[in-house]
């Protein structure tokens, strides 16, 4: 104790002696990513950011990469921060460069991701004067980030970096945007910095109320039928331990959301799988079965509920949440927690005795054996993209960290994969960003070298971004596209083959590059399959080639999620395999709502 | 449903408009809406009164709440604070009712503070009921122009914590 104390003051000490020394706002950037112990940044060059860049030559404690397009550096600053947990950067320019990064600052914004990014702006003397390449992104930006700044002073540079990184990681996670003008960079400032952030209107309560917490572990005492429904933020919260202790000891069977994938083990024996629009049937009836739902970091997203005046109708609802906000949103809790997922989960279960459901247990069991989650995959058909992502699983299992596009091939992967830890799975899940997929894997490849970074992608979604091959080869990162390639968009051709009589309009690709050549025409490798017998033996080629990796997998464009739960309708309403006769006779064919 | 907020936000440069957007986002309109310095001058309070569903206007306390500028959010009942609102109005006031008019102005306390041949300009202040009845007192009359501050509040000081407002 005495020792710490020593340091601490020793450290208080030393900046109130030494006379604040004036650096430049580019080497106070610097610095303060050096201090926040940012290893990578993901960047794009700009003439406004020339001071900053010409650090990165000189030093080596902080990697740039070059990207390719600046809506990849968020997304690969995404993928950073959701596989490592730390806060991914980016570096970009003013105007176009800034204005590229808002898909991928929505896309972090709306999964609670913690990213901060730099944007360079035109001299404070010319801010509104619609000046060349000037864009007001911090007006642009503001509903999309947690908070943002444009920094007016060189001296403010600091400690408005410091704030910056602190509200990113903290309470519900989320991307921080700082604009930074050219005299700010330019200039000189005091790099003097507080010993704590102490923000006065930002305070996230963490500790769960105790007589709150009292009452989730009396309800789960009571009930005979609990269900536990975790969310994102058990993993932004790195609850997961603290779940499989909560299930096991009060036997509470556990269904995720798709961005909750990974925090319980999908083969664990009391693992429902994905709920939801594309859940399993059984996770979907077991919702409406059970009489307690505790929600960890979910947000009872429409995607989940489908009509939510109708979801978990019997269940009395816990919900265990950082946000306030999210409480009550969508749908009223009966036991509200706010609170951190971990923080709480840990008094519960101090609190919590061991309990057994036979009956509850054999039900779910019942539910699983009558609707499995399956395909059909006739001899001499074409590869089902379905076996395709079971034969990765099986072949690389905990060895890699899987991300996705949006579209289909993501549904697929979240419910065919099986997912063992918690970021294991990374996918764009509030926005559903076609493209994120592939710049998110590079992103966890450099957070991760110790597994592989595979990207399960679609061909629509990754001909998005597919010029971020070129940074993979460059900086020889190892990241592998599992590309089930159906030629089509095929999330809504399936929307149009179940909703609009199978008319096809706008989706099919008549023309698609040759991926094989396109890996090789940027330095990478590649193969294409068309038969399953080429499956297992294409994957271990994929595994065992050294660097970035293109597997095309020729697959049925017929194919569709199953079951789905129509959108706007009510889980009852679920369309399960058996019952796409039903639709084909018009039965569900009115177009949902979106 | 009515609620008004009083909210104590950090006197930075875009907060207004990044509090009044939450409104926007929601469908909400703002029925008024009055910001101006405190005693602290690194601190703005705004009040803003809007019209909403119940737990909808919950939510945006709560929303308000998480912005990082924002200090303090009071939902405030209309019984617990002193509201008031200036308005300025002209009304038509022709030779012949002239008198009329500014009697009526006497009864409610408000200034002529201009005239012309057929008007008459009135300065008055109150809260919201007092506001309300004085504008359709003259109605009848014609006003020809107007102009409100919306409304600004405080709450009552020194209230016991056990006082219920009458709802």
């Amino acid at each position: 104790m005495a020792v710490a104390t020593k340091a601490k003051s020793q450290t208080a000490k030393q900046p109130t002696k030494l006379k604040p020394q004036k650096i430049s706002g580019a080497e106070i950037v610097y610095r303060s990513l050096e201090r926040e112990g940012v290893k990578y940044v993901f960047g794009h060059p700009g003439a406004i950011l020339l001071t900053v860049l010409d650090l990165f030559l000189k030093r080596s404690k902080i990697k740039h990469l070059l990207i390719r397009h600046e809506q990849c550096a968020a997304h690969m600053a995404e993928g950073y921060a959701r596989a490592s947990g730390e806060v991914g950067v980016c570096l970009t320019t003013s105007g176009p460069g800034a204005t590229n990064l808002i898909t991928g600052i929505t896309d972090a914004y709306m999964d609670s991701i913690p990213i901060v990014c730099f944007t360079g702006q035109v001299a404070t003397s010319m801010v509104g004067n619609d000046a060349f390449q000037e864009a007001d992104i911090v007006g642009m930006t503001r509903t999309i980030t947690k908070h943002n700044y444009l920094v007016k002073s060189t001296d403010d540079l600091a400690e408005t970096i410091q704030e910056a990184f602190y509200i990113a990681r903290t309470g519900r996670p989320g991307p921080v945007l700082v604009d930074l003008p050219k005299d700010v960079l330019l200039g000189d400032g005091n790099y003097q910095l507080p010993e704590k952030v102490d923000l006065r209107g930002y305070k996230p309560t963490t500790k769960g109320h105790p007589r709150q917490i009292q009452r989730v572990a009396e309800a789960i005492e009571k009930s005979k039928q609990p269900l536990l429904y975790v969310g994102g933020g058990a993993i932004h919260a790195e609850a997961h331990s603290e779940i499989v202790k909560l299930a096991e000891t009060a036997e509470i069977p556990v269904t995720y959301t798709l961005l909750g994938a990974g925090a319980f083990p999908s083969a664990h024996e009391l693992s429902l799988g994905m709920l939801g629009m594309h859940g399993t049937a059984y996770a979907n009836y077991a919702t409406m079965e059970c009489d307690l739902l505790i929600a960890v970091g979910a947000r009872f997203d429409d995607r989940v509920t489908g009509k939510v005046s109708e979801f978990a109708t019997r269940a009395k609802i816990i919900h265990i949440d950082i946000d306030p906000t999210a409480i009550g949103k969508n749908k009223k809790a009966d036991i509200p927690v706010v609170g951190d997922a971990r923080q709480v989960l840990v008094e519960v279960n101090k609190l919590i005795k061991p309990q057994t459901r036979p009956l509850w247990k054999k039900r779910i069991q019942n539910l699983r054996t009558e609707y499995p989650l399956t395909f059909d995959s006739p001899d001499g058909a074409p590869i089902k993209p379905q076996e395709a992502i079971v034969a990765l699983s099986e072949e690389v299992g905990d060895k890699a960290i899987i991300t996705t596009e949006v579209g289909q091939h993501q549904m697929w992967a979240a419910q065919f994969y099986n997912f063992t830890f918690p970021r294991q799975f990374i996918s764009s899940g509030g926005l559903g960003t076609m493209g994120f997929g592939f710049p998110a894997a590079i992103g966890v490849a450099l957070a991760r070298p110790d597994k592989l970074a595979i990207d399960i992608a679609g061909d629509g979604s990754f001909q998005m971004v597919m010029q971020e091959i070129a940074t993979a080869v460059q900086y020889e990162i190892p990241v592998k596209v599992f590309l089930l390639n159906n030629a089509t968009l095929g999330m809504v051709r399936q929307w149009q083959d179940l909703f609009m009589d199978r008319r096809f309009s706008e989706v099919d690709f008549e023309s698609s590059p040759d991926y094989v050549k396109l890996a090789e025409a940027f330095g990478a490798s590649g193969r294409r399959i068309v038969d399953k017998e080429e499956i297992r033996p294409a994957i271990q080629e994929m595994i065992n080639t050294p660097g970035p990796f293109i597997l095309d997998v020729i697959v049925d464009p017929d194919e569709l999620v199953f079951p789905m739960v129509p959108a706007g309708g009510a889980t009852k309403d679920m369309i399960v395999r058996d019952s796409r006769k039903k639709i084909l006779q018009g039965k569900l064919s009115a177009l949902p709502d979106n | 449903m009515r609620q008004v907020y009083s909210i104590l936000v950090n006197n930075h440069a875009g907060v207004l408009s990044h509090v009044a957007g939450l409104f926007t986002r929601r469908g909400y309109n703002i029925e008024s809406i009055a910001a101006g310095p405190t005693e602290d001058t690194t601190i703005t309070r705004i009040v803003i009164v809007a019209i909403g569903e119940e737990n909808e206007l919950h939510q945006i306390a709560k929303q308000l709440r998480k912005l990082y500028d924002v200090r303090e959010v009071e939902q405030i009942s209309y019984n617990q604070a002193v509201t008031r609102e200036l308005v300025l109005a002209t009304i038509k006031a022709p030779l012949s009712r002239r008198s009329e008019v500014i009697q009526l102005a006497n009864a409610f306390g408000a200034q002529v503070i201009n005239m012309t041949d057929d008007t008459v300009t009135l300065e008055a202040s109150g809260n919201d009921h007092k506001v309300r009845t004085l504008l359709k007192a003259f109605e009848g009359y014609g006003i020809s122009q107007m102009a409100r501050t919306g409304m600004i509040s405080l709450p009552y000081d020194g209230m016991p914590e056990d006082w219920e407002p009458i709802a």
